[in-house]
């Protein structure tokens, strides 16, 4: 098993984003460390749209996640809905 | 007429992708001269994916948002004085190493990427490749103007890129980059957009930021994770170019495989500037330089790795002495520049006992063995009022340019030396990997511009090394270099602190 | 405690950085300056590069326009990256907003059938030449030398793929986002007898090996013309058609022009300025890339506008390079 991963800034959009990759991620570990916020899974980890503007409260755009994107591995596929991390085994 | 939706994927191929042409005209390949001579095959630029899709209206729009946050901080860390809320003034001096040797790396970045986004015959590569290179030019010119204010109160940061194409250590990242450059379109893209930022960007930018963050430093953690938020992108980018070279022909395997094997060799070389910064330049400590390689290289460069595998591509060459090493490289090169104290742009010191301890702690299979003494006993000299400087000019490695300081890794007391003959002249190198590298290519690699070399033979003017360093450096002697106790940057630090 | 330090002892040790400091003085420098001179380096390259080995990395000899300073080029707008995305932010904006509008209210429906063929005949194809300005700024920004006018080719080269993607939309908003507008913009791009002589020119820029002359045969000779054909004539004709809605999708290339121009003119007084010798060889650039212009734009001219158009806008690009100091 690879860990994919993506790091954010530590800062308030981000704490929403970081909820809503949690209640759509079960088995992701989110760790706090100076400045960023870097959540690791096995294999995959998905960003929807859907539940980032559930919980902002407004219409977000997957392409807005790059303003407070500090880092990531793994395979990306993004599109309308989703940006979705694997690595094939 | 009710206009049908259209998702990201669609909408971008529409805007971009059959931009271009079959020539009728003119012979295409004359348009687009390099893409052969390297042997790489491509047989259909359209099977390439674009990560992002970003079009050029979204571009403005998201870049503009960040410059806007990025270039607030800069004005208020200004305007407040920020430099004064830093750990400790010895902090900076890791700024001086990242102005001088890191920001021209990410101007060439800007360039490489100019020549590949007008080489490639692919319009949707050569787009990637033409944002990473605007990128790229953001990234140099935000850090200049990050280090604008620091430039102000401290030494060393003032002629950056006068220093960078002349000063011995300063060598090393300049002629990675320069390599890099002057190989094929595909090499580079190999070298720099995989190798370089899908691994080892990580290991400069992540650790080392949070590092800036734990030290105060407000204008460089912004800057610092502003310019990742693009790196994510150009990681992708490196991803996707690897996967697009071994999908388009077998051929190329082994072609990408020999690059890889040179490249990460290069680039852990080129890293150990970024150890040595990790362990010993920031005062308060995130992680150490093996932590931050365990996660960033093994665990992310495994993971990476085991998902090439499908291609027939395999860990790089030397990837078990890279793993070797990881225990060693940072103490190695804080002793080379702390004995060449004199002849570097920023200050050196000898650990703080509390930081002794720390990479005792951190390293304990190899600190107390092989480096505590070391610092025990250049502590005793500085007591005496004899702090310790060589005399020599360091003999230097022909591919990377760093000093011979490394060791054997099986016996850490021994200094690894390798040589080559070629047309009847010797040259030096630090390692199985460097010599390899000059093996494949010596043509290439004895062009190389050695500071030490250039010294010696006059080309720096001289005679004395202090007489290089003021003329052809410009360096300001007695302010730039030399200790951190005594110097200019610590007595002005003590003046705002109210410290005698 | 900030508020304990006096603050004479807070003074700078220096005002910017020294390469600056040795241009302009000790004083403090705006962001333009310390982000754009000297930035690229000139000396002690260690390998030649393989795919040009009789020329260093950089090497002023990619053009024979030759310069003292290749840092005279400031910009007159002094675009460094930031203030650059700033400043188009700000028309992308209206530029979102005006095609928002024209798409909500299906502003389409009031062109006739006739424009609308016109319009993708007319203006849709200018997207390959847009592309092809791509490329060719690229090609400036990549074997050009100096931070000055690199950066500046650069911030071109992505106006230009920007400009693409617009004209491209304008093709999607006519078509309901089917493309066939763009299939049929690109089928009369490769095959309408109206643009062949266009599409050679294009090539031909794409070939032609002087950064210096590329610039100068693409961001002056062609744009001049072509802006005024298509951003000025051509627009009055579709507002006389009663499309004049079209000139709410085509306002970013409007004011993009002029911003534009005023750089380029600032270059060329440069390099006029330098010496004779840049003067003369500016001279037969521009007659050379005029006169194979005025041939290519010929036909594509007359069927859009009629007779008189192109001696228009050739006036127009001479009044630009009489101002230069050329003529």
């Amino acid at each position: 098993m690879s860990k994919v991963y993506i790091a954010l800034q530590d800062n308030d959009e981000s704490r929403y984003i970081v909820e809503a990759i949690e209640d759509d991620n079960a088995e992701a570990t989110v760790i706090h460390m100076p400045a960023m916020i870097r959540i690791e899974a096995e294999n995959f980890l998905t960003v929807r749209r859907e539940t980032v503007e559930e919980k902002m409260g407004r219409d977000w755009d997957v392409q807005e996640l790059h303003i407070n994107l500090i880092t990531l591995g793994g395979n990306v596929d993004e599109d309308d809905e989703q940006l979705t991390l694997t690595w094939n085994e | 007429m009710a206009a049908k939706k259209l998702n990201i994927k669609d909408k971008y191929r529409l805007l971009t992708r059959d931009l271009d042409w079959e020539f009728s005209y003119q012979d295409h390949k004359k348009a687009f001269p390099f893409e052969e001579f390297e042997g790489i095959k491509i047989t259909d630029w359209s099977k390439w994916e674009d990560p992002f899709r970003l079009t050029m209206d979204a571009y403005w729009k998201y870049q503009a948002e960040k410059e806007r946050k990025l270039y607030a901080i800069f004005d208020a860390f200004a305007q407040n004085n920020g430099q004064l809320n830093i750990s400790d003034p010895r902090y900076v001096n890791a700024l001086k190493v990242f102005l001088t040797g890191v920001s021209p790396l990410e101007y060439q970045a800007f360039q490489g990427f100019a020549h590949t986004g007008r080489q490639f015959g692919g319009v949707g590569a050569r787009v990637a490749c033409q944002m990473q290179s605007i990128d790229e030019l953001r990234h140099v010119q935000t850090q200049v103007h990050a280090m604008s204010h620091y430039n102000k109160f401290f030494d060393g940061l003032q002629d950056w890129s006068h220093m960078h194409d002349r000063v011995w250590y300063l060598s090393v990242p300049k002629s990675f980059f320069n390599d890099a450059r002057a190989a094929g379109p595909f090499e580079f893209m190999v070298a720099i957009g995989f190798s370089f930022e899908y691994v080892l960007t990580n290991l400069l930018f992540v650790p080392f930021m949070s590092g800036a963050a734990y030290n105060g430093d407000m204008a460089t953690v912004t800057f610092g994770f502003s310019a990742q938020s693009d790196e994510a992108r150009h990681m992708t980018l490196g991803l996707e170019v690897i996967k697009f070279l071994l999908e388009q022909h077998e051929d190329n395997v082994p072609i990408v495989q020999k690059w890889i094997d040179k490249w990460f060799w290069r680039g852990t070389r080129l890293l150990t500037i970024v150890s040595m910064m990790m362990d010993y330049m920031l005062p308060n400590k995130v992680m150490s330089w093996k932590e931050a390689w365990e996660v960033y290289f093994e665990e992310a460069g495994g993971a990476l790795f085991k998902d090439l595998a499908r291609y027939g591509i395999r860990m790089p060459k030397h990837a078990d002495l890279i793993a070797k090493e990881k225990e060693h490289v940072s103490h190695q090169a804080w002793w080379i520049f702390y004995t060449h104290g004199h002849a570097a742009g920023f200050h050196t010191w000898i650990p703080t006992d509390e930081e002794l301890d720390w990479l005792s702690e951190k390293y304990p299979d190899t600190f107390d063995k092989y480096y505590r003494p070391r610092w025990e006993l250049a502590k005793e000299m500085e007591a005496k009022g004899e702090r310790f400087y060589t005399k020599a000019l360091p003999q230097l490695c022909t591919t990377c340019q760093i000093p011979m300081g490394f060791t054997e890794m099986d016996n850490p007391t021994q200094i690894s030396y390798r040589e080559s003959i070629y047309k009847d002249e010797r040259y030096h190198f630090c390692s199985d990997g460097c010599k390899e590298i000059f093996d494949e290519e010596p043509e290439k690699y004895v062009q190389s511009w050695l500071p030490v070399h250039q010294i010696f033979q006059g080309n720096c003017g001289g005679p004395d090394v202090e007489d290089v360093l003021r003329d052809y450096y410009r360096m300001n002697v007695g302010a730039d270099n030399l200790d951190i106790k005594g110097s200019p940057d610590e007595e002005r630090w003590k003046k705002w602190k109210g410290v005698a | 405690m900030s508020i304990e330090i006096k603050t004479a002892t807070l003074e700078p040790v220096r005002n910017t950085y020294a390469n600056v400091e040795r241009r302009f003085g000790d004083k403090p420098a705006t962001r333009y300056q310390e982000a754009t001179y000297d930035l690229q380096s000139e000396a002690n390259f260690h390998y030649r590069p393989l795919w040009q080995p009789d020329l260093e990395l950089n090497d002023p000899r990619r053009t024979a326009i030759v310069m003292q300073d290749w840092y005279a080029f400031k910009d007159p707008r002094q675009f460094y990256y930031g203030a650059y995305v700033q400043q188009r932010a700000k028309m992308q904006e209206v530029a979102e907003s005006n095609y928002a509008f024209f798409e909500k209210r299906d502003l389409a429906r009031f062109i006739s059938d006739e424009v609308r063929a016109d319009i993708i005949r007319y203006l849709v194809p200018l997207r390959h030449v847009e592309h092809t300005a791509n490329l060719n700024n690229m090609y400036g920004t990549a074997y050009g030398f100096g931070t000055a006018i690199t950066q500046a080719l650069l911030f071109n080269g992505m106006d230009r793929l920007g400009m693409a993607q617009y004209l491209s939309r304008i093709g999607l908003i006519l078509d309901g986002n089917s493309g066939d507008a763009l299939v049929d913009a690109k089928q009369q791009w490769m095959e309408a007898d109206i643009w062949q002589g266009l599409r050679a020119l294009c090539e031909e820029t794409l070939v032609t090996e002087d950064w210096f002359e590329v610039m100068v045969a693409q961001n002056l000779v062609l744009d001049a013309l072509l802006t005024d054909l298509v951003y000025r004539q051509f627009d009055n004709k579709l507002n006389e058609q009663g499309a004049q809605d079209i000139g709410m999708l085509t306002e970013f290339m409007q004011l993009w022009n002029k911003d534009t121009s005023r750089w380029m003119d600032a270059v060329l007084k440069t390099a006029v300025a330098e010496s004779d010798e840049n003067r003369a060889l500016l001279a037969q650039w521009i007659e050379t890339w005029r006169g194979k212009a005025a041939e290519a734009l010929a036909p594509l001219a007359e069927a859009m506008l009629g007779a008189e158009a192109l001696a228009e806008a050739l006036e127009l690009l001479d009044k630009r390079i009489a101002k230069a100091g050329i003529k």
